[in-house]
């Protein structure tokens, strides 16, 4: 059958099983808007307040689900607004797919109204890109975009289409949804020996990623760590792998990591990382990381062997399908005295006092984690909260804290909030965590969370300043407090107020339980401000490039 | 040029022939801080392929980091370095401003390198020579005391004997 440009987007669409569409329109894809608009029974739009906020809504889409996370921008500033929310996907390996128009193909190279070569732009922060040229390419192009973001190492893929090629048509034929394809193949005799490391150690570690979380592995994680006894250590991009009581289970490791994490790491003789890429927020010292140990690595990705830190055997595979390989050869054992230098360890890790009279980021964690119940999403922005959050939150699933890790992005919670809102469903409980930094940078999404009456509950650890960069300030750049204390006067309840949204202002324990249980009765977007202390740090923080023997374990403000 | 430490390596890359594959690769190796020494590109038998040929002086780690980097690509189908038994090749050009006095001592180092004085004009000379590109070093070497104009160098193409 022959089918303009426009309807076999829709077709195609449709055919990968798409239902939800983030975006914004605009002149160049006027001709696929009102495709959509005749198949809204089909196809479900939903208009960001602007395209980074959409951007972030598929990647929160695509995380919260396991599903590929769609996009959709006009020419020009449409497809540029996209740039940081493409880049943060790819950092995080979260499969997107993002469309874009262009001017029409006459027009293209000429500096026309709204062109932009978005395909030069977001060639290194997309696994692939295209620009559309005939229209008879444009359903292959579709479905390998759509393939490509699920395949192997996730990620994002922008497809650019011009204008004409929406309104030209061409002969179409239907296909069957592509299958993401998971490699079987790995090489079996490295996992043997893998095997045979991890049953000779005394002091082993696994050290896992976001690898885990996205390829589903995580039953079979726990069972390798629990047949062989070995702790297990996680980055930000694997928060709510573990039960929170697991004894195994030593919490992050890295800048903000705990005493315990970092310290077993770099006592560690084997040391397994899984789905982990050795970052330079984990591996501060790539040089002395782990510096005692054989280091074993099991990544779907070749180019992450040996790229940070040097590593003595590798696994290039899925990380559920060599897990499985490996439980195999793997021996029944316990580390009774290794697990004794761990449990001193981390009785000497740090904790933060409580209060009763003010705000304290990790009580008022625990107070959302206790009213939310075990099935809450939550979704981060980018600085101090982030931290807490990776460190206090409890009862977290997979797949059910959604953070901007590779690229920190602030200004990526709320749209990754709506999505995973709408995703979801309105039963779904989701919790935003931000910073007053981060949420001014995109909280026009309110807007967009009123129009779709979404219940998105966003906390706001408000300290005034710009919390992250000041602990830096304070510590390692003699309390010179460049532009981080901007004297903002926002005052968070009328602006809720204003967009149509909820708003509560709470300084005290009491203020907060209290509002956060009025949230939880709302349908609606809430905000709730929690006025926090300026010199709240987070601890413990182990300076860039530094090691374990840097550990800062107390607050710096009893030092003055 | 700090990288001139390292030994040469000569990267042969196949890839689909489409719009910016060249750009995705130069991209990709610029953002990573992979020096390229030259680059030369060329379609082969299959019209659908085109062969890029990269040559680089890197450490072991970089170089399987230009491989394993360059492989993720989705238009790359294959890259491999090439052995030291490879058959490689680069063109030279070299304009050399000069007096007929000069002139036979230039055709001289000309008859030895077996280049070809393809242009000749009252004050200058231009000289084209094809080989291996240590053999082009050493033949320029040879005009250390020459009033050099203009140079251009294609950049190797090479090939595996088998």
């Amino acid at each position: 059958m022959k089918l303009t440009g426009s309807q076999i987007f829709v077709e195609v669409l449709v055919e990968q099983g798409v239902d939800t569409l983030f975006g914004y329109p605009g002149g160049a894809v006027l001709n696929l808007y009102d495709e959509l608009y005749k198949n809204q029974d089909r196809i479900h739009h939903y208009m960001s307040a602007h395209e980074q906020g959409a951007s972030h809504a598929a990647d929160g889409y695509a995380r919260a689900t396991g599903k590929t996370g769609v996009v959709l921008a006009t020419s020009g500033p449409g497809a540029t607004n996209l740039v940081t929310g493409i880049a943060t996907a790819y950092m995080d390996s979260v499969p997107v797919v993002a469309f874009t128009g262009n001017v029409g193909t006459a027009g293209l190279g000429k500096d026309s109204f709204q062109e932009a070569y978005i395909e030069g732009i977001t060639m290194p922060i997309t696994k692939h890109n295209y620009t559309v040229r005939h229209v008879e390419e444009l359903a292959d192009i579709m479905r390998e975009a759509f393939r490509i973001a699920q395949s192997g190492r996730k990620g994002p893929v922008l497809v650019d289409i011009p204008k004409d090629i929406t309104a030209a048509s061409c002969e179409f034929t239907p296909a069957e949804p592509v299958q993401p394809s998971v490699p079987q193949e790995y090489d079996e005799q490295a996992v043997k020996k893998a095997a045979e490391m991890l049953n000779q150690a005394k002091r082993p570690i696994i050290y896992f990623g976001g690898g885990v979380i996205l390829s589903r592995a995580d039953e079979e994680l726990k069972s390798v760590m629990n047949r062989a006894d070995i702790p297990a250590v996680w980055t930000l991009m694997a928060k709510g792998t573990l039960e929170d009581d697991d004894p195994l289970n030593l919490g992050l490791i890295g800048m903000h990591g705990s005493f315990v994490s970092n310290k077993a790491i770099d006592t560690a003789d084997v040391v397994l990382a899984v789905g982990t890429r050795f970052s330079d927020r984990v591996a501060l010292n790539p040089k002395k990381f782990a510096k005692d140990a054989k280091i074993i690595q099991f990544d779907i990705d070749a180019s992450e062997v040996d790229k940070n830190v040097a590593v003595d055997l590798s696994v290039v595979g899925d990380a559920k399908v060599v897990l499985k390989a490996l439980l195999e050869d793997l021996k029944e054992t316990r580390h009774e005295e290794w697990k004794e230098d761990i449990a001193r360890w981390k009785a000497a890790d740090y904790r933060p006092s409580d209060s009763d009279e003010r705000l304290k980021p990790h009580q008022i964690l625990r107070t959302i984690c206790d009213l939310s119940g075990d099935d809450a999403i939550y979704v981060t922005d980018v600085g101090q909260h982030q931290m807490w959050a990776a460190q206090y939150l409890t009862h977290v699933k997979p797949r059910h804290f959604l953070t901007s890790g590779g690229l920190g992005t602030m200004g990526y919670g709320y749209g990754a909030a709506i999505g995973a809102q709408i995703a979801k469903g309105n039963a779904q409980r989701v919790v935003h965590l931000t910073g007053d930094g981060s949420f001014h940078m995109n909280l026009n999404e309110a807007v967009t969370a009123v129009s779709y009456d979404l219940p998105v509950i966003t906390v706001i650890f408000n300290n005034q300043v710009l919390g992250m960069v000041r602990q830096w300030q304070t510590l390692l750049y003699g309390k010179r407090y460049s532009s981080t204390d901007p004297h903002r006067k926002t005052n968070y309840v009328k602006l809720a107020e204003g967009f149509g949204a909820k708003g509560w202002h709470c300084e005290t324990p009491e203020e907060f339980e209290k509002a956060f249980r009025e949230a939880l009765e709302n349908n609606g977007p809430s905000w709730i401000e929690c006025v926090i202390e300026k010199d709240e740090k987070v601890l413990p923080m182990i300076p860039a490039g530094a090691t374990i023997e840097d550990i800062i374990l107390a607050d710096g403000k009893e030092a003055e | 040029m700090a990288e001139k430490q390292y030994p040469r390596s000569v990267i042969s890359i196949l890839v689909e022939n489409h719009y910016g594959v060249l750009a995705r690769i130069a991209s990709m190796f610029n953002r990573r801080s992979f020096n390229i020494d030259s680059i030369a590109a060329s379609e082969t038998i299959d019209p659908g392929i085109t062969r890029i040929t990269i040559t680089v002086h890197a450490d072991q780690n970089t170089l399987k980091q230009m491989l394993l980097q360059t492989e993720r690509l989705e238009e790359v189908k294959k890259v491999f370095v090439l052995d030291s038994n490879s058959l490689q090749r680069e063109l030279l050009l070299i304009k050399i401003g000069c007096d007929p006095k000069k002139l036979p001592a230039l055709r001289d180092i000309a008859g030895v390198y077996n280049a070809k004085i393809i242009d000749l004009s009252p004050e200058s000379l231009v000289m084209e020579l094809t080989g291996k590109p240590e053999k082009i070093d050493g033949f320029l070497k040879m005009f250390g005391n020459y009033n050099v104009l203009e140079m251009c160098r294609t950049g190797v193409t090479a090939l595996n004997r088998e």
